[in-house]
C-alpha cells in the first residue's frame, strides 16, 4: 500500500509537468478516439450491410441504368427470393446544405429486404397504398421537425422538376450502426413523373437488390445474374452488398490512410511526451533511487514504481480522454450529419484507446526505468555528497 | 552467532577508480577487523577513502581485489540481488543529508525497509512507530521532511536505520550537516544505539568531537590504513 502511495506521490511531484503531461494526454486520447470513429463512420454502410443481399448494376458504370424488363428475369434465377430496384433521387430539400440520401424504391420488397429498417404496421400500409408516400429515418424527423403528414417538396438535380411527397412513416434501425437519415418513396411516382418530363430516363432502374435463399450462394446467383444479361444492351454487375459498399469506400481510400497515418502520429508524439516526463522525473530521482536500492529494494521494486507511475499519468489521461471522447463526438456529429450519418463512438475504440494508453505507460517507462536499475549506488551517493 | 570472533574481518582490500585511462588508486592492502558491538570511526581527510571503505563494507561496492567477511559471509562474492537482499536484513545506513523521501511522512519513510519484510501493515506500523519513540520523534511522525528540522531528519533516517534491526549501522558523515546542539543530539542517539541496542556502528566523520564518541578510531591517509587508537569514551 506503501508503495502505491509513493507512486502516487511520484507521479505528482512535479504538479504543473504531470498536469500538462495528463492535458496531452487527454488531447490525443480525443484526438485518436474521434479520428478512429471516423475511419468507424466510413466504414458504417459495410457493417450495416448483409451476407444475403446482392446489388445488380450497370456493368459500364453506376450512372448507367438498367431496364426494368430485367426484374422479372432476375426473379426466374434459381438462388434468387426476392428482388427490388430502385435510383439514387439525388433531391435538395430547400437548400443543398440540408443534404440527404433519397431513393427512389419499389416500397414493399425493399421493406421485406431491408429488415433492419423499423415501420410500424400501420404507417407501412399508408406508405404502400399512397404513391406519393414516402418514409423518412427518425434523424431527418427530428433535423426537419417534420411531421407524419407533412408535404415534403424536393428539388430534383438528377431528374428536373420540383417533386412533392407526403410523409406517411418514420423508420428506426434496428441496429445502431443502421443510417436513420435517408429518405425513401415510391419508384412508381417517379416513373410515372419521368414519363411525363424526360421520357428517355423512364422505366429503367439504377440498381436492383437481389435477396438470396442461402448467403453461401451468393457468389453463384451473382455469376447466374451476370450470366443472364451478358452481351446485352446493358450487362450487369451483381456483387455482395458488403462489396458494393467497400467500392465507394476505395474511391476514398487515400483520406482513410491520412486519417490513418494521423492517428499513429498523434500517439508517437504522446508517446515522446510521456516518454520525456517520464525521464525527467526519474532524472531527478535518481539518488532516491540509490538510497532504496541502498537499504534493500531490488530492481522490482523499482520497476513497479517507474512502471507504476508512467501507467497512473497514461490511465488519467486516459480516463479524462474517454470521458471528453463522447461529447467531442456528439458535437461533431450533431454538426456533420449530413456526411456522417452514423458516428458513433464504439467499445472497440475506447477497448483500443485503454490499449494505447496502457502501451505508451509501458514504453514511456522502459528506459527511465534501465537507467534508475542501473544507477551506481556507490556514485550516485558520492552525487548527493 | 559467535561475538568472540569479529562481525567484519577485512582481508587484502584493494579498490581503485578510473578516470579515463588511468587507475587512481583509493585503497591499498586493508587489513583489519571490527569487533561485534564496536563502535569505530574512520578519520581522515578528503580523498583517502574512507567513504570507500565504507561503501565495500556495507556492500554498496565492490573491491577490485580482497575480502569482506561479515558473520562469515564473503560479501564480495555476492551477485547485486544477494547483496540487497544482504543489506536489506544485516546493514542500516545513515548518510549525511538524511535522503528521506520528501512526499513520505517521517511514519512512512521509516516504514520504507519494513516493506521488504514479512510484517503486516499493522506491525510494520508499529515497529515505525516504536523506532520514532526511540529517537524522540513520536510527535513528529506524520511530519514529512519539510516540516521538520535538520536534527530530526538525521533522527528520522537514524529510526529508518535501526528499525529492520540490523546487526551493523553505517553512518557516513552523520553530523556533517547539522548544527553544534543537532549534532551532539544524534551522536548520543547512535552511543545509546550502541551501547543499549548493542549495534555494531562503523561511522566516516571529518569531525574530531563526533570522532570522540566512537570507542576506536581509524585513520586512513592516501588508502592507507593506520593503526587503531581507543578513545576514552
Amino acid at each position: 500500500m506503501l508503495l502505491f502511495k509513493l507512486i502516487i506521490k511520484n507521479a505528482f511531484r512535479s504538479k504543473l509537468r504531470t498536469i500538462l503531461t495528463i492535458l496531452g494526454l487527454v488531447i490525443a486520447v480525443v484526438a485518436f478516439g474521434f479520428l478512429r470513429t471516423v475511419v468507424e463512420a466510413w466504414y458504417s454502410g459495410v457493417e450495416a450491410s448483409s451476407a444475403s443481399r446482392l446489388i445488380t448494376r450497370n456493368a459500364i458504370s453506376l450512372v448507367f441504368r438498367l431496364p426494368i424488363s430485367y426484374k422479372e428475369k432476375i426473379k426466374q434465377i434459381e438462388g434468387v427470393q426476392i428482388v427490388s430496384y430502385g435510383n439514387w433521387f439525388g433531391g435538395v430539400y430547400i437548400d443543398p446544405k440540408n443534404f440527404f440520401a433519397n431513393f427512389a424504391v419499389e416500397p414493399k420488397s425493399y421493406l421485406d429486404l431491408y429488415p433492419e429498417y423499423i415501420v410500424s404496421e400501420e404507417e407501412k400500409i399508408a406508405f404502400f397504398r399512397d404513391k406519393r408516400g414516402a418514409i423518412a429515418g427518425k434523424k431527418l424527423i427530428d433535423k426537419f421537425g417534420w411531421k407524419i403528414g407533412d408535404t415534403i417538396t424536393l428539388k430534383g438535380t438528377i431528374y428536373p422538376g420540383e417533386w412533392e411527397f407526403v410523409l406517411k412513416g418514420i423508420y428506426k434501425g434496428r441496429d445502431r450502426n443502421i443510417d436513420e437519415s435517408q429518405f425513401f418513396f415510391h419508384w412508381d411516382y417517379l416513373n410515372e413523373g419521368l414519363k411525363k418530363k424526360a421520357p428517355a430516363f423512364a422505366d429503367q432502374t439504377g440498381f436492383y437488390i437481389v435477396g438470396v435463399t442461402d448467403p453461401r450462394l451468393a457468389a453463384i446467383v451473382s455469376e447466374r445474374i451476370d450470366g443472364t444479361f451478358k452481351n446485352s444492351l446493358a450487362e450487369t454487375v451483381t456483387e455482395t452488398e458488403k462489396a458494393f459498399q467497400l467500392s465507394f469506400i476505395y474511391m476514398t481510400e487515400a483520406i482513410l490512410i491520412v486519417i490513418q497515418a494521423v492517428s499513429l502520429i498523434v500517439i508517437i508524439i504522446i508517446l515522446a511526451v510521456v516518454a520525456n516526463t517520464m525521464a525527467m522525473s526519474v532524472r531527478e530521482r535518481l539518488a532516491e533511487f540509490a538510497v532504496l536500492k541502498t537499504i534493500g529494494f531490488g530492481k522490482w521494486n523499482i520497476i513497479l514504481l517507474i512502471f507504476g507511475e508512467s501507467i497512473l499519468i497514461t490511465t488519467i489521461g486516459c480516463f479524462f480522454g474517454i470521458i471528453l471522447t463522447f461529447p467531442a463526438a456528439k458535437a461533431f456529429a450533431d454538426e456533420m450529419s449530413n456526411y456522417f450519418p452514423i458516428f458513433n463512438v464504439t467499445r472497440e475504440t475506447i477497448c483500443l484507446d485503454i490499449a494505447v494508453s496502457f502501451l505508451i505507460g509501458i514504453l514511456a517507462a522502459i528506459i527511465p526505468t534501465l537507467r534508475a536499475i542501473n544507477v551506481n549506488i556507490a556514485e550516485s551517493l558520492t552525487r548527493i555528497r | 552467532m559467535d561475538r568472540t570472533k569479529p562481525i567484519i574481518e577485512i582481508r587484502g582490500l584493494h579498490k581503485s577508480y578510473r578516470r579515463g585511462d588511468i587507475f587512481i588508486p583509493v585503497l591499498e592492502n586493508i587489513n583489519f577487523d571490527i569487533a561485534y558491538g564496536e563502535f569505530l570511526a574512520l578519520m581522515g581527510p578528503s580523498g583517502s577513502g574512507k567513504s570507500t571503505l565504507l561503501n565495500l563494507i556495507a556492500g554498496i561496492d565492490k573491491p577490485d581485489k580482497g575480502t569482506i567477511l561479515v558473520e562469515g559471509i564473503d560479501i564480495t562474492k555476492l551477485s547485486e540481488s544477494e547483496l540487497a537482499h544482504w543489506r536489506a536484513s544485516n546493514v542500516g545506513f545513515i548518510f549525511q543529508f538524511y535522503n528521506l523521501i520528501p512526499v513520505l511522512t517521517a511514519l512512512e519513510n521509516v516504514e520504507l525497509p519494513l516493506l521488504l519484510t514479512n510484517l503486516t501493515k499493522k506491525e510494520r506500523r508499529e515497529h515505525a512507530a516504536y523506532a520514532l519513540r526511540i529517537v524522540n520523534l513520536d510527535d513528529r511522525m506524520h511530519h514529512y521532511p519539510s516540516q521538520l528540522s535538520g536534527g530530526q531528519q538525521q533522527r528520522v533516517a537514524i529510526a529508518r536505520a535501526f528499525v529492520t534491526d540490523p546487526t551493523i549501522l553505517v553512518a557516513d558523515e552523520p553530523t556533517g550537516d547539522l548544527d553544534r546542539v543537532s549534532a551532539e543530539e544524534v551522536l548520543e542517539l547512535m552511543c545509546r544505539l550502541n551501547q543499549e541496542l548493542r549495534k555494531t556502528i562503523i561511522m566516516v566523520t571529518h569531525d574530531p568531537r563526533a570522532a570522540k564518541k566512537a570507542r576506536i578510531i581509524r585513520h586512513l591517509e592516501k588508502g592507507v590504513m593506520n593503526a587503531a587508537v581507543q578513545t576514552n569514551y
